[in-house]
């Protein structure tokens, strides 16, 4: 055992033993870096503490309780288990983010059972796990529900592989639960006794998120535990609740800091509707809003009083039209999020330049993605005005179906700050609609003016000058995300070459070959994970990469039916763990 | 492209890319995606993806574009609320339909039918006439029947005037006049 290592696994307490340092010229004891380290938080942080040398490696290891892992195949449960003696909170990432919009074929694997498997016999005390795009089953959850005495926090957002039964574990067995947040998994639904499984002693509920679940739920019981939980601040209900339900809990629950409403269209008797518009002006810490399904112009405006204190105003779940956005955000000076449907219009965007000025985050997502409708959601005319009115901008998500240059390089001279600019022009490979040209000059204009540029999601009419564009300007830029775009390797090649930050690419159906996936052979250790595919890649290359490239895993998945030598799609990242042993059988591990 | 869905309404419709444009020549090349698009695949202008591994193709079926796989980049939680909430409130939207001479009323269900053609289709075999051609001037000038619908706020409209959807949400039942009666329904106003 290394001498120099101080403590040993059976050691329970930080400061039982005194120091022993070996490194003399090290003036404090360890009890001292690690009382100042525990106050380090960051990930990142603590990572960069960790290098610097032997004593602080073992001072971080032992002070760090919060674990992220953003590729759960970039380490072992094993190794970790080895490092980090004293884990109280797990976030954990799997799947490639294209798996969102199915291009990774199902039971593909970031199951995480082995992992709590591992935490059940080395973090006894676990209390919060948050979950993306991981495989779980209802065992699991159980498993999960029965291991942990202090387990408080579970957070599911986009995994799969569960149902309600395991929610129901966790409501059964978790006696100090704070936090039970579901979002937008894939779930079996089987009904909402689950929420009914709460102990009638469970009074420590904070957040509650239950909004994206589709079955009824039994309202008293929710009541009950709205009403039994006195620190509950988030609560987001789902379609099930009605609105006079929702008055009912909201007078229990005044204190709450983020809501999400079921339901938001009833016939109301005009006593109701007064009781509702008070239950909400009686929320006088409310910050954020969101659900609002079916909502209209009949009962937005009890809304209006809560309004004046949001900064967070989630409408992409309520069909508005411009009159209705416009009314509301005219109540909403302090908002600083806004996500809305393309219902609004450009003429709803207009309002929120005029009414919104602190605005900093603005998504606008499509009410109709396959046009199955004529409707015509917005334009460059919308992103425009809201660059005009809201000049802090910095994060924006806009889907849209026609876009130009000129606009796109008045809007980032408006707000300069932008660091997460992700356009999505809804037709592959569409130019300016007025020029003809490709897109090239907006993001080049982009990048160029936006020098805290930290993610970045091109689309449209793209040749490889946008990525030149990219590679000799984007220097902070960390996520690329590339789709129909590109004319050669050079474009890639250039965003391999010239990113020093990129942590994250991801690439579908772009010329790119292998001289572009050989380029990067150095860059990829440094990165989080490469995504490509219906490029041009090839098997043999990718051999290549795995064979020179050790501890990067390369695997490839391939279309039915494609040629032997095609490499559809491949999934570069970087391992201490070696391949994967759970690999189904479509993914080659190289 | 799909006339024979749109009712001739080509004039008014909603178009994507400019006018003229059917494939430009020197598009983007894009690797394969054949395998990817659904199997309607239609040419639609300013439509360049699938078509640029495919130029000769020109399959022009249904209205609906080509469905690739995972785009536009919504996530399926997202994609399916959108889509369930329409389906919800249309749960069976039978309308009923008189004709003008006819002893007895029928009744049709307007969600099974995807536009106008299928809907005149339809009441033209339920009723054993014609109706013919609709245009925007002449509204269905020199038929022997005419469809006009009964709006949400009590008026008689003619039929194909507004997009589908619109009129979907906003016809309380149908009617089929005689020709004769109709002249003056067809005016634009």
């Amino acid at each position: 055992m290394d001498p120099k290592l101080k403590k040993t696994k059976d050691s329970s307490s930080n400061s039982a033993n005194s120091p022993d340092s070996t490194h003399s010229s090290f003036p404090f004891p360890d009890e001292v870096l690690e009382r100042v380290l525990s106050l380090l938080h960051s990930h990142k942080d603590r990572s960069s503490v960790s290098l610097v040398c032997k004593d602080w490696y073992n001072a971080e290891r032992w002070t760090r309780t919060k674990l992220f892992i953003g590729n759960c195949y970039s380490v072992s449960p094993e190794i970790v288990a080895r490092r980090f003696p004293r884990i109280k909170s797990v976030t954990l990432k799997g799947k490639p983010r294209f798996s969102d919009f199915n291009l990774v074929p199902q039971y593909w694997g970031a199951d995480v059972h082995s992992w709590l498997v591992m935490f059940a016999k080395v973090y006894p005390f676990l209390e919060e796990l948050r979950l993306k795009r991981m495989t779980l089953s209802d065992e699991s959850l159980k498993f999960l529900a029965t291991s942990f005495p202090g387990f408080k926090a579970l957070s599911l957002l986009s995994c799969d592989g569960f149902s309600t039964d395991g929610l129901k574990a966790i409501a059964t067995h978790c006696k100090n639960l704070t936090e039970l947040d579901i979002q937008e998994n894939g779930i079996d639904d089987f009904g909402g006794g689950w929420l009914s499984s709460f102990s009638e002693n469970c009074s420590s509920l904070e957040v509650l998120n239950f909004a994206s679940l589709s079955s009824d739920v039994s309202f008293d019981a929710l009541e009950k535990l709205v009403r039994r939980c006195k620190s509950l601040r988030i609560l987001k209900v789902n379609k099930s609740i009605s609105l006079d339900q929702l008055q009912q809990l909201l007078v229990h629950a005044p204190q709450l800091i983020e809501l999400g409403t079921g339901s938001f269209q009833q016939e109301l008797t005009p006593w109701q509707y007064e009781d509702l518009e008070t239950a909400f002006s009686n929320c006088k810490n409310l910050q954020a809003l969101s659900g609002l399904w079916e909502a209209t112009s009949l009962h937005l405006p009890v809304l209006y009083a809560a309004c004046a204190s949001l900064t967070f105003l989630n409408l992409s779940y309520a069909a508005l039209q411009s009159g209705e956005l416009a009314k509301l955000v005219a109540h909403s000076p302090n908002l600083r999020r806004l996500w809305v449907l393309d219902t609004v219009g450009d003429k709803g965007l207009e309002a929120v330049g005029s009414s919104c000025p602190l605005l900093e985050e603005l998504r606008v997502f499509p009410a109709d993605p396959y046009e199955l409708d004529l409707h015509h959601g917005v334009t460059e005319a919308g992103f425009l005005a809201v660059s005009h009115g809201c000049r802090k901008l910095h994060y924006v998500l806009y889907f849209c179906r026609q876009m130009t240059n000129a606009a796109v390089a008045t809007i980032v001279l408006n707000c300069p700050d932008f660091t997460h600019f992700r356009l999505c022009i809804m037709n592959p490979g569409e130019p300016d609609y007025l020029t003809n040209e490709p897109m090239d000059e907006a993001f080049g204009a982009v990048v160029k003016t936006c020098t805290n540029l930290r993610r970045l999601a091109v689309s449209g009419l793209l040749t490889d000058l946008t990525f030149k564009y990219i590679g000799k300007y984007a220097k902070n830029l960390e996520t690329l995300s590339v789709a129909f775009a590109g004319s050669s390797d050079r474009g890639m090649q250039c965003v391999l070459q010239g990113c020093p930050k990129l942590r994250k690419l991801e690439i579908r159906d772009s010329p790119f070959g292998n001289a572009a996936l050989l380029s990067g052979v150095e860059k990829y250790e440094t990165m989080r994970s490469l995504w490509m595919s219906a490029c041009n890649v090839t098997m043999s290359a990718c051999r290549l990469l795995a064979k020179d490239m050790p501890r990067l895993n390369v695997e490839v998945m391939r279309d039915e039916g494609s040629d032997d030598r095609q490499a559809d799609k491949v999934y570069v990242y970087r391992s201490v763990a070696g391949p994967r042993r759970d690999a189904p059988p479509f993914v080659l591990s190289l | 492209m799909a006339h024979e869905n749109e009712l001739n309404l080509k004039a008014t419709e909603l178009r994507l890319g400019l006018p003229g444009t059917d494939e430009s020549e020197d598009m983007v090349s894009i690797a394969k995606n054949n395998k990817r698009a659904s199997p309607e695949s239609v040419e639609d202008s300013g439509s360049k993806a699938n078509s640029a591994a495919k130029s000769g193709d020109h399959e022009t079926s249904s209205a609906s574009k080509a469905q690739i796989v995972g785009w536009p980049p919504v996530r399926s939680y997202r994609k399916n609320n959108l889509q369930s909430k329409k389906a919800e409130s249309e749960s069976g939207m039978y309308v009923k339909v008189s004709m003008d001479g006819a002893p007895y009323l029928r009744k049709v269900d307007l969600k099974v039918y995807n536009g106008y053609p299928e809907l005149l289709m339809a009441l033209e075999n339920m009723f054993k006439l014609s109706i013919g051609e609709y245009s925007e001037r002449e509204g269905y000038e020199g038929s022997e029947y005419a469809p006009a619908y009964e709006d949400k706020d009590g008026d008689l409209m003619l039929v194909g005037d507004v997009p589908w959807d619109m009129f979907m949400s906003s016809c309380k039942r149908l009617r089929i006049m005689r020709g004769s009666e109709a002249k003056g329904l067809g005016c634009a106003v």
